[in-house]
């Protein structure tokens, strides 16, 4: 094999060239999977703008009420009063509660002690029980609070003030996000994930499939170098990776505001550097496996998975156990994903993303010189 | 029935024979489900928090203590000013700013009333929104706590609260987020399982160019279809199997209700799940196609479920869009069952509309393969 001919430098750009354009053919003649490639991220970007939000704006109350009398009533009406709630049962015992949550259709029940108003009347301290669906337990817990507060709110109005209770009012701010918008959450992420897909997982099967196809083969042995043929087959996805990410980010920006308060210059340079990470994967997966499914599988579970589930794009670092948070460290979506946040939501620069950007810029070199090289031990 | 049987067999031995299709089969969603248990938790177990105290008094330094006591919050450096503050929440060092301002201690005795305030880093929304309710906590516990021991400006003592409000969390009183992303994740397992393995194994066929061998033989489209579909229908009740064991072992996470009804509804959602996959052989030509489109569908459908925000948070249009979700009706049976234990009476609504889909898509899906092939 080493008696493989070296063309002179011309013409050597002229057939990574004329790779390149055929890798793009093999790309464009696939509408189908070009459609989704684009379309996908578009849809996804609609979802979590429009519909994926957490705040409870419907809270489904039951109340029993075993001896309703004036002031039971009150607080009945309080509760309906309250924006957000919604009396869904009235009941005279608890009985009826076990099936209600179970049948999924009350949230949160109220349970009044018999003879409510009479104790509430002669000024004794009066048990009321507030009962939750925790199934979900931050939806739990929230629900909650909100009924705590309603509770509290009749409460000062059935009781004389007198010195009133200390209380330390929370202001609370949330800087960078003031609204919790959900799109501005999960734009950054959202690019990471479709760079991966386009990058690491499109490498994967294109290689491997012309591994099936026994067409690598022919490409080894012709005057192509290996980096070359790399090069032709990381190049047309590197272009498409770069155009989906400026197309999420207009999308983002004309349809919800999600602000680039950065350098937009900087974010792309970012998601080149990233997507070359991502891009080397996926030829690294493509050199260790046999068959498309198998790259496939190699691919979701070795750059996509990770990606969704550990690079904090949906559930923070912060919440996961200690065992698993320093392998988040591998994971290139992670410093990514920090970077993009910062550069989009705080407006921060290399300044402060530096350290990020190095862990990229490693791994990127780490990962390219390893993935040449795979394909330098097919030669022999 | 004979012929039946015979590709029955042929198919069982080739998922059998191919070790990697049942590893992505069985293994893969044992993998999955412990990491995905374990990292899709919002709770927030411990916030990078930095003080800026202008007041320095006993009330501001006792109400550092507490945050310091709760274990939700670690105290990164000692107090601090604004601008360090600010910094330190743009280097990622702090996550929470707890601002105490000037007179702060004054305020409370003579009002009985002073504002803190609280800066979030909502750069991760969902985990500043659970530690702005851990915060708020702390501090109105700390409040009360101070009730009891400042010196009243009132000549009496305000009564007692006139409501004692005691609160229970059923069905998870531990609060544990496992208990609650399990059944939700065995759900999406299934599906993919389903769903891909069916659209690869048809499209296999295709690419191969085996299908239109098959096409000529005596086989029926019926005959085809049942032979493909039997095989990984079983093979997607084994992995719900595998999955359910694994959080059994791994996380004490069980069954409530009847594990009869749990597998017999499995039974009705796998049909819709795989004449998803059926349908989508139906429009690809090559396992790439095949793999980008069967993801993308199960992606909406698994972000329009409700698997990691609840469908009644989303504005009413996709409300009802999640109504075609078949995903989103198994959903809600998975959790009733597992977590609180319901019975058939008790998912009758979803049920009923889980099995209309259901039957819906297996037979358009059918209809579809039946006349493309004709």
């Amino acid at each position: 094999m080493s008696a493989r001919a070296t063309p002179p430098r011309r013409g050597a750009q002229r057939t990574l060239g004329a790779f390149v354009r055929k890798e793009l053919h093999h790309i464009v003649r696939d509408r189908q999977t070009l459609a989704i490639l684009l379309v996908m991220p578009l849809v996804q970007v609609l979802l979590f703008g429009y519909a994926l939000r957490t705040d409870i704006h419907d809270l489904r109350v039951a109340i029993v009420d075993p001896s309703p009398d004036a002031r039971s009533v009150r607080l009945r009406d309080r509760l309906e009063g309250t924006p957000r709630f919604r009396v869904v049962r009235t009941a005279t015992t608890a009985l009826a509660l076990e099936d209600l949550f179970r049948r999924g259709e009350a949230d949160v029940a109220v349970v009044l002690p018999a003879r409510f108003g009479e104790s509430l009347g002669r000024g004794e301290p009066t048990e009321v029980l507030l009962v939750a669906d925790a199934s979900d337990p931050n939806t739990g817990t929230i629900m909650q609070a909100y009924v705590r507060a309603a509770l509290a709110g009749f409460e000062a109005d059935v009781t004389p003030q007198a010195g009133g209770p200390v209380r330390i009012r929370v202001e609370s701010r949330m800087r960078f996000n003031p609204t919790l918008e959900s799109a501005n959450l999960f734009v950054p992420g959202l690019i990471a994930l479709v760079l991966t897909l386009v990058s690491a997982l499109m490498t994967a099967i294109s290689l491997s499939r012309e591994k099936e196809r026994g067409t690598l083969e022919v490409l080894l042995v012709s005057p192509l170098r290996p980096w070359q043929i790399i090069a032709g087959k990381v190049l047309p996805y590197l272009g498409l990776g770069f155009a989906i990410t400026c197309l999420v980010l207009l999308a983002a920006r004309l349809a919800f505001r999600v602000p680039l308060r950065g350098s937009a210059l900087l974010l792309l340079a970012e998601s080149v550097l990233f997507t070359i990470v991502s891009l080397s994967l996926g030829v690294l997966v493509a050199a260790r496996t046999e068959s498309q499914r198998a790259a496939m599988l190699g691919a979701l579970v070795g750059t996509l998975m990770p990606t969704a589930l550990l690079s904090g794009m949906i559930f923070p670092i912060a919440s996961m156990p200690g065992w698993l948070q320093p392998v988040t460290f591998i994971v290139p979506a992670r410093w990514f994903v920090v970077i993009a946040r910062g550069i989009m939501l705080k407006g921060t620069g290399l300044a402060y993303l530096w350290r990020e950007t190095l862990v990229l810029t490693g791994m990127a070199a780490i990962l390219l010189v390893a993935a040449t090289r795979s394909f330098h031990a097919r030669l022999d | 029935m004979r012929t039946l049987r015979f590709l029955l067999r042929k198919e069982y031995l080739q998922i059998f024979r191919d070790r990697l299709m049942v590893a992505q089969l069985l293994i893969l969603p044992c993998i999955q489900l412990l990491i995905l248990a374990n990292a899709a938790t919002f709770e927030v177990k411990r916030a990078q928090l930095v003080v800026v105290d202008d007041d320095r008094s006993a009330a501001s330094r006792g109400l550092l203590e507490r945050f310091r006591a709760s274990g939700r919050f670690e105290l990164v450096r000692p107090p601090v000013s604004a601008g360090a503050a600010d910094e330190a929440m743009l280097r990622r060092v702090a996550g929470v700013i707890l601002h105490v301002p000037p007179d702060f201690e004054r305020e409370l005795v003579r009002a009985h009333s002073a504002p803190v305030q609280l800066v979030l880093d909502a750069e991760d929304g969902a985990a500043a929104g659970v530690t702005l309710g851990y915060a708020q906590r702390i501090v109105a516990d700390y409040a009360s706590e101070l009730g009891a021991t400042l010196p009243r400006s009132a000549a009496r003592r305000a009564p007692a609260a006139a409501l004692d409000v005691r609160t229970r969390g059923w069905y998870n009183p531990g609060l544990d987020y496992r208990l609650y992303m399990v059944p939700g994740i065995l759900v999406e397992l299934v599906t993919i399982v389903a769903t891909l393995a069916t659209a690869l194994s048809i499209v296999r066929e295709k690419e191969l160019g085996t299908l239109e061998q098959l096409n000529v033989t005596p086989v029926t489209r019926g005959q085809f279809i049942a032979a493909k579909l039997i095989p990984l229908w079983s093979l997607g009740l084994a992995a719900l199997a595998v999955g359910l064991i694994v959080a059994r072992l791994a996380f004490g996470v069980s069954i409530r209700g009847s594990v009869v009804l749990v597998f017999a509804t499995a039974s009705v959602y796998l049909l819709a799940a795989l004449g998803i996959g059926l349908l989508v052989s139906t429009i690809v030509e090559t396992q790439q196609q095949a793999m980008f489109v069967t993801f993308f569908i199960v992606l909406v459908y698994l972000l329009m479920s409700g698997l990691f925000t609840p469908v009644r948070s989303m504005p009413r249009w996709a409300q009802w869009m999640t109504q075609a979700n078949p995903m989103m009706h198994y959903m809600v049976i998975m959790r009733a069952v597992m977590i609180r234990g319901a019975g058939v009476r008790e998912i009758a609504q979803p049920l009923a509309a889980l099995a209309a889909l259901a039957l819906a898509v297996f037979s358009l899906s059918v209809l579809r393969y039946a006349k493309r092939s004709a």
